[in-house]
């Protein structure tokens, strides 16, 4: 015999077909009476077995102070990490000398939803969010500017931490 | 034309109307029966969004395929292509016309219909669209003609897949014919007649054919499955070899009608096995022999039921075996179903005349009570060297090359 051959043992006698296939229809009618696992999706978004992950990164979401105005300083630290250069941001400021941004964009069709804009924010003011319903009826809605960014309530991810990498 | 053939064809169109719709939707809601059964033995929900749990899913697929494109291979036979879905249709309807599907009804009717003159019934209607008195044979000659639209289609497509896919399809049909056709030979032999009137009247008289012609319904139903293109029979269309087989270049209407083909086949080959082995709409307890509107409805719900379980038994087959190897498949069919049904009718036609001419039986239910004690031991026998893989071998059985040379 050649080397590396592996002769299978099959068996030689107690092959069963009728008894085979009745155990497959036996199996096959229990499952019918079990509980469905189907989740009715549009219906329930989240259940007891099943809910989006919190470090989800999904469109993002600008958060706001007391105000109402944005919380960005306009440094341009995530158009200058974002990978997919997906962030159109046009620095403004105001008579105190207050940075703020006149433009900010993301595209979230360019966007690869790393949360590196997040992980750099230092004000902590532009999120990737717990969201995934994001249909839209033409192309340039996907170009999110600061006020759809600004009202966006979805929750923020929390992103991975590395002194906790398993979410405990 | 006399008034009693006036009212005959006017009952037998309400009779055919009646039959054709409702096998028509029928066959629309079994391909919802068949994807709620499939989700429910895998732990889903099936379609559930389109009406009342998804009732109205086939309406929406048919919207859906009248409205789509229809396309014809360039270098297809055009006329051919057009005709193998009809051809495929046709005979699987055709089938429904001689199932008796309730008690005959009794009716008396006599009127006048303006010019038309006098529409007249007396006495007993039948609750077939065509009380042949050649039924089973018709069923055995029409269903052989399914082929037809099967074979064709795959040969006028014009492409390998389809090609291949009518290839497997007739070799299929017809080798599984034989069996079929030699399996129901020993309910003649029991009922000595081929009406399907009197094959249920000898059911009920005796006993339901399962039990005395057990070995016949099991080849049956399996040469049924085949007949059908049904899993684990549906090498024609295998779609991890053939794409979809036999239809891989049909699309919209067309398509459908080979889908509606083959549920009608199921539901054809459903009510041979309801009618020829379990007593059609017989009731057993001779409670369905007094006759009336009431026994009609009663008998026609327990047809009913009797062919809706066994629709639902090829729908848990189909969930439950994986397909056949192509040469297994002939293998079963002619190494085994076929010697099996000829050894059966050589049993049966022994039994018979030993229980009639030599013990001198004549009670139809002690008759048949006999032959099913005759069952018992030859099913022992035959499902004892089926379990242990003498007839049907798998891969692994094949036997060393010493041994088919020694």
């Amino acid at each position: 015999m050649a080397i590396g051959v592996k002769v299978m043992k099959r068996p030689e006698r107690q092959v069963s077909y009728v008894r085979a296939t009745l155990k497959g229809m036996a199996l096959t009618f229990k499952h019918m009476f079990e509980p469905k696992v189907t989740m009715q999706y549009p219906e329930e978004k989240s259940t007891a077995d099943w809910s989006i992950s919190q470090r989800w990164r999904g469109t993002h979401r600008m958060l706001t102070d007391e105000q109402g105005r944005s919380k960005c300083v306009a440094c341009g630290l995530c158009p200058q990490i974002c990978p997919a250069n997906c962030i159109k941001l046009v620095p403004g400021e105001d008579e105190q000398g207050n940075r703020y941004p006149l433009i900010y964009e993301i595209d979230e069709f360019r966007c690869v939803f790393c949360g590196y804009c997040q992980e750099v924010c230092p004000e902590e003011a532009i999120h990737v969010g717990v969201h995934f319903e994001n249909a839209e009826y033409t192309r340039g809605r996907f170009v999110y500017d600061l006020e759809r960014l600004q009202s966006q309530t979805h929750p923020v991810s929390t992103l991975w931490d590395p002194s906790d990498p398993r979410g405990e | 034309m006399t008034p009693e053939m006036k009212g005959f064809i006017l009952l037998s169109v309400i009779k055919m109307l009646l039959v054709f719709t409702v096998i028509m939707i029928g066959v629309a809601l079994l391909t919802l029966m068949e994807r709620k059964v499939s989700a429910w033995m895998q732990n889903r929900r099936g379609p559930n969004r389109v009406g009342w749990a998804g009732l109205l899913q086939p309406a929406a697929d048919g919207v859906k395929n009248i409205l789509k494109e229809e396309t014809f291979p360039a270098l297809a036979n055009q006329g051919l292509f057009f005709l193998a879905p009809a051809l495929s249709f046709i005979p699987a309807l055709l089938l429904s016309a001689v199932i008796p599907f309730a008690a005959p009804l009794p009716l008396d009717f006599d009127f006048s219909l303006g010019p038309l003159g006098r529409f007249a019934h007396h006495g007993l209607m039948p609750m077939v669209v065509a009380d042949l008195p050649v039924g089973f044979l018709f069923v055995l000659s029409i269903s052989s003609m399914g082929v037809y639209g099967i074979a064709l289609a795959g040969w006028s497509s014009n492409s390998k897949y389809a090609l291949l896919g009518g290839l497997r399809a007739s070799a299929q049909m017809i080798s599984y014919e034989v069996a079929m056709g030699l399996s129901l030979i020993p309910v003649l032999l029991m009922s000595g007649n081929v009406s399907f009137g009197a094959i249920i009247h000898e059911q009920q008289v005796g006993l339901w054919y399962v039990l005395p012609l057990f070995l016949s319904f099991f080849v049956f139903l399996i040469s049924g499955f085949a007949e059908t293109n049904r899993l684990p029979f549906d090498l024609p269309e295998a779609e991890s070899e053939l794409i979809a087989g036999y239809h891989t270049e049909y699309s919209a209407m067309k398509f459908s009608f080979f889908f509606i083909a083959e549920y009608a086949n199921v539901v054809t080959v459903c009510a041979m096995v309801t009618t020829l082995f379990f007593g059609g709409w017989d009731i057993p307890g001779h409670w369905d022999e007094q006759g009336g509107v009431l026994q009609t409805l009663v008998t026609g719900g327990a047809f009913f039921l009797k062919l809706m379980f066994w629709i639902f038994f090829v729908m848990w087959i189909r969930w439950t075996l994986p397909r056949f190897r192509y040469d297994q498949l002939m293998a079963l069919g002619w190494k085994v179903l076929m010697p099996l049904a000829l050894a059966y009718i050589m049993v049966v036609c022994t039994a018979i005349y030993a229980i009639e001419h030599v013990a001198g039986i004549t009670n139809p239910k002690v008759e048949a009570l006999a032959l099913f004690g005759v069952n018992v031991v030859v099913g022992l026998l035959v499902f004892g060297l089926l379990d242990s893989g003498m007839f049907v071998r798998g891969s692994g059985r094949r036997p060393a090359t010493s041994e088919v040379t020694g």
